[in-house]
Protein backbone atom coordinates (compact mmCIF):
# COMPACT_ATOMS: atom_id res chain seq x y z
CA UNK A 1 0.00 0.00 0.00
CA UNK A 2 3.16 2.16 -0.07
CA UNK A 3 1.30 3.96 -3.20
CA UNK A 4 -1.45 5.55 -0.82
CA UNK A 5 -1.12 9.02 -0.22
CA UNK A 6 -1.54 10.23 3.68
CA UNK A 7 -5.41 8.83 2.85
CA UNK A 8 -7.81 11.57 5.09
CA UNK A 9 -10.81 10.04 6.86
CA UNK A 10 -14.09 11.14 5.10
CA UNK A 11 -16.56 9.15 6.77
CA UNK A 12 -16.25 7.24 10.56
CA UNK A 13 -19.04 4.68 10.14
CA UNK A 14 -20.67 1.70 12.12
CA UNK A 15 -18.26 -0.89 11.38
CA UNK A 16 -15.63 0.60 9.24
CA UNK A 17 -13.39 4.11 8.25
CA UNK A 18 -14.04 5.05 5.22
CA UNK A 19 -10.63 7.32 3.78
CA UNK A 20 -10.61 8.77 0.38
CA UNK A 21 -7.27 8.52 -0.88
CA UNK A 22 -4.54 8.28 -3.94
CA UNK A 23 -4.04 5.26 -5.52
CA UNK A 24 -2.09 4.96 -8.39
CA UNK A 25 -3.43 8.17 -9.87
CA UNK A 26 -7.20 6.93 -9.11
CA UNK A 27 -9.32 8.22 -6.51
CA UNK A 28 -10.16 5.47 -4.17
CA UNK A 29 -12.34 4.67 -1.37
CA UNK A 30 -9.86 2.67 1.82
CA UNK A 31 -12.44 0.90 4.07
CA UNK A 32 -10.62 -0.16 6.88
CA UNK A 33 -12.97 -2.34 9.74
CA UNK A 34 -11.30 -1.06 13.02
CA UNK A 35 -11.76 -4.01 16.03
CA UNK A 36 -14.19 -2.92 18.32
CA UNK A 37 -12.87 -3.01 21.89
CA UNK A 38 -16.64 -3.91 23.59
CA UNK A 39 -16.91 -7.49 21.91
CA UNK A 40 -14.31 -10.58 22.42
CA UNK A 41 -10.63 -10.07 20.41
CA UNK A 42 -11.82 -13.96 19.32
CA UNK A 43 -15.61 -12.57 17.94
CA UNK A 44 -14.06 -9.49 16.59
CA UNK A 45 -11.91 -10.74 14.21
CA UNK A 46 -14.14 -13.53 12.91
CA UNK A 47 -16.65 -10.75 12.22
CA UNK A 48 -14.36 -8.43 10.39
CA UNK A 49 -12.17 -11.28 8.85
CA UNK A 50 -15.53 -12.63 7.22
CA UNK A 51 -17.06 -9.30 6.01
CA UNK A 52 -13.73 -8.15 4.49
CA UNK A 53 -13.55 -11.35 2.61
CA UNK A 54 -17.14 -11.55 1.60
CA UNK A 55 -18.12 -7.96 1.00
CA UNK A 56 -15.75 -7.64 -2.30
CA UNK A 57 -17.29 -11.03 -3.69
CA UNK A 58 -20.77 -10.09 -3.41
CA UNK A 59 -19.83 -6.79 -4.76
CA UNK A 60 -18.21 -8.52 -7.70
CA UNK A 61 -21.67 -10.81 -8.15
CA UNK A 62 -23.37 -7.58 -7.77
CA UNK A 63 -22.01 -6.55 -11.07
CA UNK A 64 -22.59 -9.91 -13.08
CA UNK A 65 -26.19 -9.16 -11.96
CA UNK A 66 -26.18 -5.66 -13.69
CA UNK A 67 -26.38 -3.64 -10.57
CA UNK A 68 -23.88 -1.29 -10.04
CA UNK A 69 -21.01 -1.04 -7.59
CA UNK A 70 -17.56 0.45 -6.53
CA UNK A 71 -14.84 -1.83 -8.71
CA UNK A 72 -12.10 -3.31 -5.83
CA UNK A 73 -9.23 -2.93 -6.71
CA UNK A 74 -7.12 -4.51 -3.38
CA UNK A 75 -7.83 -6.84 -0.54
CA UNK A 76 -6.04 -6.76 2.49
CA UNK A 77 -7.15 -9.35 4.71
CA UNK A 78 -4.58 -9.32 7.50
CA UNK A 79 -4.89 -5.45 7.71
CA UNK A 80 -8.96 -6.10 7.29
CA UNK A 81 -9.48 -3.39 4.39
CA UNK A 82 -10.45 -2.99 1.05
CA UNK A 83 -9.52 -0.35 -1.42
CA UNK A 84 -12.57 0.38 -3.99
CA UNK A 85 -13.27 3.02 -6.61
CA UNK A 86 -14.62 6.50 -5.43
CA UNK A 87 -17.72 6.83 -7.16
CA UNK A 88 -19.16 10.23 -7.69
CA UNK A 89 -22.29 10.99 -6.65
CA UNK A 90 -24.93 12.12 -4.14
CA UNK A 91 -26.04 9.46 -0.81
CA UNK A 92 -29.28 8.77 -1.95
CA UNK A 93 -30.28 9.61 1.82
CA UNK A 94 -29.37 13.28 1.37
CA UNK A 95 -30.67 13.37 -2.61
CA UNK A 96 -34.43 11.96 -1.63
CA UNK A 97 -35.49 14.19 0.36
CA UNK A 98 -34.32 17.14 -1.92
CA UNK A 99 -35.83 16.17 -5.07
CA UNK A 100 -39.56 16.76 -6.68
CA UNK A 101 -42.23 13.84 -6.37
CA UNK A 102 -41.36 12.43 -10.03
CA UNK A 103 -37.93 12.21 -9.64
CA UNK A 104 -38.23 10.71 -6.28
CA UNK A 105 -41.00 7.99 -7.80
CA UNK A 106 -38.03 7.15 -10.89
CA UNK A 107 -35.52 6.79 -8.48
CA UNK A 108 -37.40 4.65 -6.16
CA UNK A 109 -38.47 2.29 -8.97
CA UNK A 110 -34.73 2.31 -9.76
CA UNK A 111 -33.87 1.38 -6.92
CA UNK A 112 -36.67 -1.47 -6.44
CA UNK A 113 -34.95 -2.69 -10.15
CA UNK A 114 -31.45 -3.12 -8.75
CA UNK A 115 -32.73 -5.13 -5.67
CA UNK A 116 -34.69 -7.51 -8.22
CA UNK A 117 -31.67 -7.85 -9.79
CA UNK A 118 -29.38 -8.86 -6.56
CA UNK A 119 -32.30 -11.14 -5.39
CA UNK A 120 -32.78 -12.83 -9.49
CA UNK A 121 -28.99 -13.53 -8.86
CA UNK A 122 -29.34 -15.07 -5.53
CA UNK A 123 -27.65 -12.09 -3.71
CA UNK A 124 -28.83 -10.40 -0.63
CA UNK A 125 -27.49 -6.98 0.25
CA UNK A 126 -28.35 -7.40 4.27
CA UNK A 127 -28.76 -3.50 4.38
CA UNK A 128 -30.61 -1.58 2.24
CA UNK A 129 -30.64 1.73 3.60
CA UNK A 130 -30.74 5.15 1.61
CA UNK A 131 -27.02 5.56 3.32
CA UNK A 132 -25.87 2.64 1.27
CA UNK A 133 -26.67 3.83 -2.06
CA UNK A 134 -25.03 6.67 -4.57
CA UNK A 135 -27.07 8.37 -7.16
CA UNK A 136 -24.39 9.22 -9.72
CA UNK A 137 -24.90 12.36 -12.03
CA UNK A 138 -25.30 9.94 -15.27
CA UNK A 139 -28.10 8.55 -12.91
CA UNK A 140 -27.24 4.99 -12.29
CA UNK A 141 -27.34 4.20 -8.34
CA UNK A 142 -24.61 2.09 -6.97
CA UNK A 143 -24.88 -0.11 -4.43
CA UNK A 144 -22.29 -0.19 -1.55
CA UNK A 145 -21.85 -1.83 2.32
CA UNK A 146 -22.25 -5.68 1.61
CA UNK A 147 -20.82 -6.27 4.61
CA UNK A 148 -23.82 -8.13 5.77
CA UNK A 149 -24.55 -9.70 2.34
CA UNK A 150 -24.89 -13.30 1.53
CA UNK A 151 -25.55 -15.21 -1.35
CA UNK A 152 -28.92 -17.01 -0.75
CA UNK A 153 -32.30 -17.97 -3.06
CA UNK A 154 -34.50 -18.50 0.19
CA UNK A 155 -37.58 -16.20 0.08
CA UNK A 156 -36.92 -15.60 3.64
CA UNK A 157 -33.79 -13.38 2.95
CA UNK A 158 -35.11 -11.97 0.40
CA UNK A 159 -38.20 -10.76 1.95
CA UNK A 160 -35.85 -9.62 5.30
CA UNK A 161 -34.03 -7.31 2.34
CA UNK A 162 -36.97 -5.30 1.18
CA UNK A 163 -38.87 -5.14 4.89
CA UNK A 164 -35.43 -3.51 6.11
CA UNK A 165 -35.52 -1.40 3.19
CA UNK A 166 -39.42 -0.61 4.03
CA UNK A 167 -37.75 0.07 7.67
CA UNK A 168 -35.09 2.31 6.49
CA UNK A 169 -37.41 4.43 4.52
CA UNK A 170 -40.04 4.52 7.54
CA UNK A 171 -36.88 5.76 10.20
CA UNK A 172 -35.43 8.60 7.85
CA UNK A 173 -37.80 9.31 5.12
CA UNK A 174 -41.11 9.05 6.60
CA UNK A 175 -42.95 11.67 5.14
CA UNK A 176 -42.80 9.82 1.71
CA UNK A 177 -41.78 6.27 3.14
CA UNK A 178 -45.12 4.88 1.95
CA UNK A 179 -44.60 6.24 -1.87
CA UNK A 180 -41.35 5.44 -2.30
CA UNK A 181 -41.93 1.72 -0.84
CA UNK A 182 -44.66 1.44 -3.58
CA UNK A 183 -42.03 2.59 -6.33
CA UNK A 184 -39.50 0.57 -4.96
CA UNK A 185 -41.76 -2.71 -5.25
CA UNK A 186 -43.41 -1.14 -8.80
CA UNK A 187 -39.57 -1.60 -10.10
CA UNK A 188 -39.23 -4.96 -7.95
CA UNK A 189 -41.99 -5.73 -10.27
CA UNK A 190 -40.81 -4.20 -13.93
CA UNK A 191 -37.59 -7.07 -13.07
CA UNK A 192 -39.16 -9.72 -11.46
CA UNK A 193 -42.34 -11.71 -12.18
CA UNK A 194 -45.41 -10.62 -10.80
CA UNK A 195 -45.45 -14.22 -9.13
CA UNK A 196 -42.03 -13.60 -7.08
CA UNK A 197 -43.20 -10.30 -6.10
CA UNK A 198 -45.87 -11.50 -4.92
CA UNK A 199 -44.73 -13.91 -2.66
CA UNK A 200 -41.84 -12.11 -1.45
CA UNK A 201 -44.38 -9.00 -0.62
CA UNK A 202 -46.11 -12.01 1.40
CA UNK A 203 -43.19 -12.97 3.06
CA UNK A 204 -42.41 -9.48 4.32
CA UNK A 205 -46.25 -9.16 5.28
CA UNK A 206 -44.83 -12.50 7.20
CA UNK A 207 -41.42 -11.26 8.98
CA UNK A 208 -43.53 -8.06 9.85
CA UNK A 209 -46.06 -10.10 11.91
CA UNK A 210 -43.10 -11.96 14.21
CA UNK A 211 -42.05 -8.61 15.38
CA UNK A 212 -43.21 -6.79 18.05
CA UNK A 213 -46.56 -5.24 18.54
CA UNK A 214 -47.68 -5.39 14.81
CA UNK A 215 -51.33 -5.22 14.77
CA UNK A 216 -51.81 -7.64 12.30
CA UNK A 217 -50.17 -10.67 14.17
CA UNK A 218 -53.14 -12.47 14.93
CA UNK A 219 -54.30 -12.52 11.45
CA UNK A 220 -54.12 -15.93 9.70
CA UNK A 221 -52.35 -15.39 6.41
CA UNK B 1 -53.60 33.52 31.80
CA UNK B 2 -51.46 34.15 35.20
CA UNK B 3 -53.24 31.39 36.54
CA UNK B 4 -53.22 29.15 33.74
CA UNK B 5 -49.51 29.26 34.09
CA UNK B 6 -48.84 28.49 37.54
CA UNK B 7 -51.56 25.81 36.94
CA UNK B 8 -49.60 24.09 34.72
CA UNK B 9 -46.35 24.35 36.73
CA UNK B 10 -47.89 23.74 40.02
CA UNK B 11 -49.47 19.72 40.52
CA UNK B 12 -48.88 16.14 40.82
CA UNK B 13 -49.38 13.43 38.27
CA UNK B 14 -49.87 9.46 39.58
CA UNK B 15 -48.50 7.39 37.41
CA UNK B 16 -49.71 3.91 36.95
CA UNK B 17 -47.66 0.88 35.36
CA UNK B 18 -48.96 -2.72 34.62
CA UNK B 19 -48.21 -3.60 31.28
CA UNK B 20 -46.42 -6.70 32.37
CA UNK B 21 -45.12 -8.51 35.53
CA UNK B 22 -44.43 -5.66 37.72
CA UNK B 23 -47.08 -2.98 39.21
CA UNK B 24 -45.90 0.33 39.59
CA UNK B 25 -48.01 3.38 40.86
CA UNK B 26 -45.44 6.33 41.26
CA UNK B 27 -46.06 10.06 41.50
CA UNK B 28 -44.73 12.77 40.19
CA UNK B 29 -44.47 17.25 40.13
CA UNK B 30 -45.40 18.58 37.30
CA UNK B 31 -41.73 19.83 37.33
CA UNK B 32 -39.99 16.36 37.48
CA UNK B 33 -39.53 15.56 40.97
CA UNK B 34 -40.26 12.08 41.67
CA UNK B 35 -42.39 11.83 45.01
CA UNK B 36 -42.61 8.39 45.19
CA UNK B 37 -42.02 4.87 43.03
CA UNK B 38 -43.58 1.97 44.69
CA UNK B 39 -43.33 -1.07 42.42
CA UNK B 40 -44.45 -4.49 43.45
CA UNK B 41 -43.45 -7.32 41.09
CA UNK B 42 -45.33 -10.68 40.51
CA UNK B 43 -42.85 -13.48 40.36
CA UNK B 44 -44.16 -16.69 38.83
CA UNK B 45 -43.25 -19.99 40.79
CA UNK B 46 -42.62 -21.64 37.42
CA UNK B 47 -43.03 -20.94 33.82
CA UNK B 48 -43.30 -17.26 32.01
CA UNK B 49 -45.59 -14.33 33.12
CA UNK B 50 -49.18 -16.25 32.67
CA UNK B 51 -50.67 -12.92 31.63
CA UNK B 52 -53.99 -13.67 34.06
CA UNK B 53 -52.57 -14.86 37.14
CA UNK B 54 -50.52 -11.53 36.83
CA UNK B 55 -53.38 -9.34 36.28
CA UNK B 56 -54.87 -10.44 39.19
CA UNK B 57 -51.67 -10.25 41.16
CA UNK B 58 -51.93 -6.59 40.38
CA UNK B 59 -55.86 -6.25 41.34
CA UNK B 60 -54.92 -7.91 44.33
CA UNK B 61 -52.10 -5.43 45.23
CA UNK B 62 -53.19 -2.30 43.97
CA UNK B 63 -55.09 -0.35 46.72
CA UNK B 64 -52.03 -1.57 48.64
CA UNK B 65 -49.28 -0.16 46.08
CA UNK B 66 -51.27 3.51 45.92
CA UNK B 67 -51.77 4.01 49.67
CA UNK B 68 -48.19 3.24 49.97
CA UNK B 69 -47.25 5.89 47.25
CA UNK B 70 -49.24 8.62 48.95
CA UNK B 71 -47.34 7.63 52.39
CA UNK B 72 -44.40 7.46 50.83
CA UNK B 73 -44.21 10.73 48.79
CA UNK B 74 -46.57 12.90 51.66
CA UNK B 75 -48.30 13.71 48.42
CA UNK B 76 -52.46 14.20 49.23
CA UNK B 77 -55.20 12.89 46.61
CA UNK B 78 -56.17 16.46 46.60
CA UNK B 79 -52.78 17.66 45.77
CA UNK B 80 -53.74 15.61 42.58
CA UNK B 81 -53.84 17.43 38.60
CA UNK B 82 -54.18 14.20 36.65
CA UNK B 83 -54.32 10.36 36.77
CA UNK B 84 -51.81 8.45 33.99
CA UNK B 85 -51.59 4.76 32.63
CA UNK B 86 -49.72 2.39 30.65
CA UNK B 87 -52.22 2.37 27.97
CA UNK B 88 -49.74 0.21 25.90
CA UNK B 89 -48.06 -1.94 24.34
CA UNK B 90 -48.20 -4.89 26.48
CA UNK B 91 -49.95 -7.94 27.93
CA UNK B 92 -53.84 -7.20 27.84
CA UNK B 93 -54.95 -8.63 30.66
CA UNK B 94 -52.47 -6.94 32.81
CA UNK B 95 -52.94 -3.68 31.08
CA UNK B 96 -56.61 -4.01 31.34
CA UNK B 97 -56.34 -4.28 35.03
CA UNK B 98 -54.09 -0.67 35.78
CA UNK B 99 -56.23 1.04 33.01
CA UNK B 100 -59.35 -0.16 35.33
CA UNK B 101 -57.36 1.36 38.68
CA UNK B 102 -56.77 4.72 36.54
CA UNK B 103 -60.14 5.07 35.55
CA UNK B 104 -61.47 4.87 38.96
CA UNK B 105 -59.14 7.09 40.56
CA UNK B 106 -59.57 9.69 38.09
CA UNK B 107 -63.44 10.16 38.00
CA UNK B 108 -63.64 9.41 41.74
CA UNK B 109 -60.78 12.65 42.72
CA UNK B 110 -62.63 14.65 39.09
CA UNK B 111 -59.25 14.93 37.58
CA UNK B 112 -58.29 14.09 33.68
CA UNK B 113 -56.90 11.09 32.61
CA UNK B 114 -53.62 10.59 30.71
CA UNK B 115 -53.13 7.37 28.81
CA UNK B 116 -49.43 7.20 28.50
CA UNK B 117 -47.24 4.80 25.38
CA UNK B 118 -45.14 2.22 27.85
CA UNK B 119 -42.49 2.63 25.48
CA UNK B 120 -41.86 6.62 25.06
CA UNK B 121 -42.30 6.73 29.40
CA UNK B 122 -39.16 4.50 29.35
CA UNK B 123 -37.18 7.33 27.08
CA UNK B 124 -38.78 10.24 29.19
CA UNK B 125 -38.13 9.05 32.61
CA UNK B 126 -34.60 8.11 31.35
CA UNK B 127 -34.32 11.24 29.49
CA UNK B 128 -35.39 13.27 33.02
CA UNK B 129 -33.18 11.20 35.29
CA UNK B 130 -29.99 11.39 33.26
CA UNK B 131 -30.43 15.04 31.99
CA UNK B 132 -29.90 13.56 28.38
CA UNK B 133 -31.93 15.81 26.02
CA UNK B 134 -31.77 14.18 22.37
CA UNK B 135 -30.47 10.84 22.61
CA UNK B 136 -30.28 7.40 21.17
CA UNK B 137 -32.08 5.03 23.00
CA UNK B 138 -31.24 1.54 23.67
CA UNK B 139 -33.93 -0.25 25.01
CA UNK B 140 -33.71 -3.58 26.29
CA UNK B 141 -36.04 -5.17 28.54
CA UNK B 142 -38.05 -8.37 28.50
CA UNK B 143 -40.54 -7.56 26.01
CA UNK B 144 -39.18 -4.70 23.75
CA UNK B 145 -35.44 -4.63 21.87
CA UNK B 146 -35.43 -1.44 20.07
CA UNK B 147 -33.26 1.42 19.46
CA UNK B 148 -34.98 4.82 18.72
CA UNK B 149 -34.49 8.52 18.22
CA UNK B 150 -36.53 11.56 17.63
CA UNK B 151 -37.01 13.35 14.80
CA UNK B 152 -39.97 15.71 12.97
CA UNK B 153 -42.58 15.15 16.00
CA UNK B 154 -41.91 11.75 16.84
CA UNK B 155 -39.56 9.16 18.23
CA UNK B 156 -38.67 6.81 14.96
CA UNK B 157 -37.33 2.95 15.64
CA UNK B 158 -34.36 2.42 14.04
CA UNK B 159 -33.32 -0.52 14.73
CA UNK B 160 -35.45 -3.56 16.50
CA UNK B 161 -35.23 -7.30 17.14
CA UNK B 162 -37.07 -9.20 14.77
CA UNK B 163 -38.27 -12.24 16.72
CA UNK B 164 -37.74 -12.14 20.78
CA UNK B 165 -36.93 -9.10 22.94
CA UNK B 166 -33.37 -9.45 24.50
CA UNK B 167 -34.92 -10.48 28.28
CA UNK B 168 -37.24 -13.06 26.64
CA UNK B 169 -34.07 -14.71 24.85
CA UNK B 170 -32.49 -14.67 28.23
CA UNK B 171 -35.25 -15.89 30.60
CA UNK B 172 -35.54 -18.58 28.28
CA UNK B 173 -32.78 -20.16 28.59
CA UNK B 174 -32.73 -19.79 32.51
CA UNK B 175 -36.29 -21.99 32.02
CA UNK B 176 -34.81 -24.08 29.48
CA UNK B 177 -31.51 -25.05 30.84
CA UNK B 178 -33.25 -25.02 34.94
CA UNK B 179 -31.69 -22.30 36.28
CA UNK B 180 -34.15 -20.43 39.13
CA UNK B 181 -34.89 -16.67 39.92
CA UNK B 182 -36.35 -15.35 42.86
CA UNK B 183 -37.53 -11.39 44.04
CA UNK B 184 -34.60 -9.49 43.77
CA UNK B 185 -32.50 -11.72 41.60
CA UNK B 186 -34.37 -12.32 37.85
CA UNK B 187 -33.16 -14.54 35.25
CA UNK B 188 -30.75 -11.94 33.52
CA UNK B 189 -28.45 -11.43 37.18
CA UNK B 190 -28.15 -15.29 37.52
CA UNK B 191 -27.20 -15.58 34.31
CA UNK B 192 -24.59 -12.27 34.64
CA UNK B 193 -23.35 -13.93 38.12
CA UNK B 194 -22.59 -17.36 36.05
CA UNK B 195 -21.44 -15.20 33.15
CA UNK B 196 -18.55 -13.50 35.22
CA UNK B 197 -16.70 -17.01 36.15
CA UNK B 198 -16.91 -18.17 31.87
CA UNK B 199 -13.86 -17.83 30.15
CA UNK B 200 -14.31 -20.20 26.77
CA UNK B 201 -16.21 -18.06 23.86
CA UNK B 202 -18.42 -20.81 22.33
CA UNK B 203 -19.87 -20.21 18.71
CA UNK B 204 -23.29 -18.99 18.66
CA UNK B 205 -25.46 -17.88 15.61
CA UNK B 206 -24.84 -14.23 15.11
CA UNK B 207 -27.30 -12.73 13.21
CA UNK B 208 -27.38 -8.59 12.17
CA UNK B 209 -29.86 -7.59 9.73
CA UNK B 210 -28.88 -3.86 9.18
CA UNK B 211 -29.68 -2.16 11.97
CA UNK B 212 -32.75 -5.32 13.03
CA UNK B 213 -31.29 -8.47 14.66
CA UNK B 214 -32.36 -11.92 15.35
CA UNK B 215 -32.32 -13.32 18.95
CA UNK B 216 -34.68 -16.39 18.18
CA UNK B 217 -31.83 -18.80 16.90
CA UNK B 218 -29.39 -17.97 19.80
CA UNK B 219 -31.87 -19.60 22.39
CA UNK B 220 -31.93 -22.87 20.26
CA UNK B 221 -28.34 -23.25 19.71
CA UNK B 222 -27.29 -22.49 23.43
CA UNK B 223 -29.72 -24.44 24.86
CA UNK B 224 -28.36 -27.07 22.36
CA UNK B 225 -24.77 -26.49 23.85
CA UNK B 226 -26.52 -26.87 26.96
CA UNK B 227 -27.51 -30.40 26.57
CA UNK B 228 -24.33 -31.53 25.28
CA UNK B 229 -23.09 -31.79 29.06
CA UNK B 230 -19.64 -31.18 26.99
CA UNK B 231 -19.49 -27.64 28.11
CA UNK B 232 -19.62 -25.56 31.10
CA UNK B 233 -22.74 -23.79 31.71
CA UNK B 234 -21.11 -20.57 32.91
CA UNK B 235 -19.32 -21.05 29.76
CA UNK B 236 -22.61 -20.96 27.57
CA UNK B 237 -23.72 -18.09 29.84
CA UNK B 238 -20.69 -16.20 29.01
CA UNK B 239 -21.03 -17.01 25.02
CA UNK B 240 -24.66 -16.61 25.45
CA UNK B 241 -24.39 -12.78 26.80
CA UNK B 242 -21.20 -11.63 24.47
CA UNK B 243 -22.99 -12.64 21.41
CA UNK B 244 -26.66 -11.24 22.19
CA UNK B 245 -24.92 -8.00 23.90
CA UNK B 246 -22.49 -8.01 21.00
CA UNK B 247 -25.41 -8.24 18.65
CA UNK B 248 -27.39 -5.50 20.34
CA UNK B 249 -24.14 -2.93 20.43
CA UNK B 250 -23.52 -3.27 16.72
CA UNK B 251 -27.07 -2.20 15.96
CA UNK B 252 -26.68 0.43 18.06
CA UNK B 253 -23.71 1.72 17.17
CA UNK B 254 -24.99 1.85 13.92
CA UNK B 255 -28.19 3.70 14.44
CA UNK B 256 -25.78 5.77 16.06
CA UNK B 257 -24.02 7.04 13.06
CA UNK B 258 -26.96 6.39 10.70
CA UNK B 259 -28.51 9.20 12.86
CA UNK B 260 -25.54 11.41 13.91
CA UNK B 261 -26.88 12.15 17.88
CA UNK B 262 -24.97 13.63 20.97
CA UNK B 263 -25.91 11.29 23.47
CA UNK B 264 -26.37 7.32 24.14
CA UNK B 265 -28.89 6.35 26.64
CA UNK B 266 -29.43 2.44 27.79
CA UNK B 267 -32.58 1.31 29.82
CA UNK B 268 -35.27 -1.17 30.06
CA UNK B 269 -34.69 -4.14 32.38
CA UNK B 270 -31.74 -5.52 31.06
CA UNK B 271 -29.87 -2.07 31.55
CA UNK B 272 -29.19 -3.07 34.54
CA UNK B 273 -26.20 -5.79 33.27
CA UNK B 274 -22.64 -4.66 33.89
CA UNK B 275 -21.64 -6.19 30.73
CA UNK B 276 -24.19 -4.95 28.51
CA UNK B 277 -23.53 -1.10 30.25
CA UNK B 278 -19.50 -1.40 29.63
CA UNK B 279 -20.21 -2.30 26.25
CA UNK B 280 -22.37 0.74 25.58
CA UNK B 281 -20.16 2.83 27.03
CA UNK B 282 -17.41 1.93 24.40
CA UNK B 283 -19.30 2.50 21.48
CA UNK B 284 -20.23 5.92 23.14
CA UNK B 285 -17.01 6.20 23.72
CA UNK B 286 -15.52 5.79 20.50
CA UNK B 287 -17.62 8.27 18.84
CA UNK B 288 -17.53 10.92 20.99
CA UNK B 289 -21.02 11.00 22.63
CA UNK B 290 -22.15 11.31 26.25
CA UNK B 291 -23.27 7.99 27.19
CA UNK B 292 -25.95 7.65 30.22
CA UNK B 293 -27.61 4.13 31.72
CA UNK B 294 -30.94 4.91 33.60
CA UNK B 295 -30.60 3.37 37.43
CA UNK B 296 -32.07 0.41 38.06
CA UNK B 297 -35.19 2.00 39.77
CA UNK B 298 -36.17 3.99 36.86
CA UNK B 299 -34.93 1.41 34.43
CA UNK B 300 -36.85 -1.17 35.00
CA UNK B 301 -40.99 -1.24 34.53
CA UNK B 302 -41.88 1.73 37.07
CA UNK B 303 -44.85 3.97 38.18
CA UNK B 304 -43.00 6.99 38.19
CA UNK B 305 -41.90 7.22 34.23
CA UNK B 306 -45.79 6.99 33.51
CA UNK B 307 -46.34 9.73 36.08
CA UNK B 308 -44.10 12.01 34.11
CA UNK B 309 -44.54 11.28 31.05
CA UNK B 310 -48.31 11.80 31.49
CA UNK B 311 -47.08 15.03 32.81
CA UNK B 312 -45.15 16.22 29.89
CA UNK B 313 -47.98 15.18 27.72
CA UNK B 314 -50.93 17.06 29.88
CA UNK B 315 -48.45 20.35 29.60
CA UNK B 316 -49.12 20.11 26.06
CA UNK B 317 -52.90 19.45 26.66
CA UNK B 318 -53.24 16.07 25.76
CA UNK B 319 -55.87 14.18 27.76
CA UNK B 320 -57.58 10.79 27.99
CA UNK B 321 -61.59 10.79 27.04
CA UNK B 322 -63.07 8.08 29.06
CA UNK B 323 -64.18 6.57 25.67
CA UNK B 324 -60.67 6.39 24.06
CA UNK B 325 -58.82 4.79 27.28
CA UNK B 326 -59.25 1.44 26.30
CA UNK B 327 -55.79 -0.19 26.83
CA UNK B 328 -53.75 -1.11 23.13
CA UNK B 329 -51.69 -4.11 23.35
CA UNK B 330 -50.02 -3.53 20.10
CA UNK B 331 -49.07 0.33 20.25
CA UNK B 332 -45.93 1.31 18.33
CA UNK B 333 -44.17 4.15 20.06
CA UNK B 334 -43.88 5.80 16.40
CA UNK B 335 -47.56 6.25 16.32
CA UNK B 336 -46.78 8.79 19.32
CA UNK B 337 -47.01 12.34 18.76
CA UNK B 338 -44.31 14.34 21.41
CA UNK B 339 -45.39 17.91 21.38
CA UNK B 340 -43.12 18.30 24.42
CA UNK B 341 -40.08 17.31 22.38
CA UNK B 342 -40.28 20.52 20.10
Amino acid sequence: MDALEPPRLIKKGAEANLYLADWHGRKVILKKRLPKEYRPAKLDAQIRTYRTIHEPQLMHEAKKAGVPTPKIFLVNVKDTTVVMEYIEGTQVKLLLNQISEKERKNLCFKIGQEIAKLHLFGLIHGDLTTSNMIMTTKGKVFFLDFGLGEKNTELEAKGVDLHLMKRALQSTHYQFAESCFESVIDGYKDIASVKTLKSVLDKVKQIERRGRYVAERKQVS
Amino acid sequence: MGKMKSQMNEGYCLGIESSADDFGVGISSFDGKIASNVIDAYVPSEGGIHPMKAARHHAEVASKAVQEAFQKSGVRPKDLSIIAFSQGPGLGPCLRTGATVARALSSYFGIPLVGVNHCIAHIEIGKLRTRAEDPVTLYVSGGNTLVAAYDAGRYRVFGETLDIALGNCLDVFAREVGLSQKPGLPFGAVIEKLAVNGKELLPLPYTVKGMDLSLSGLITAATALARKEDYKLEDICYSLQETAFSMVTEVTERALAHVGKKELLLTGGVAANKRLQSMIRAVAEEHGVKYDAVEAEFAIDNGAMIAWTGVLAYKHGLTTPLDKSFVRMKWRLEEVETPWMR
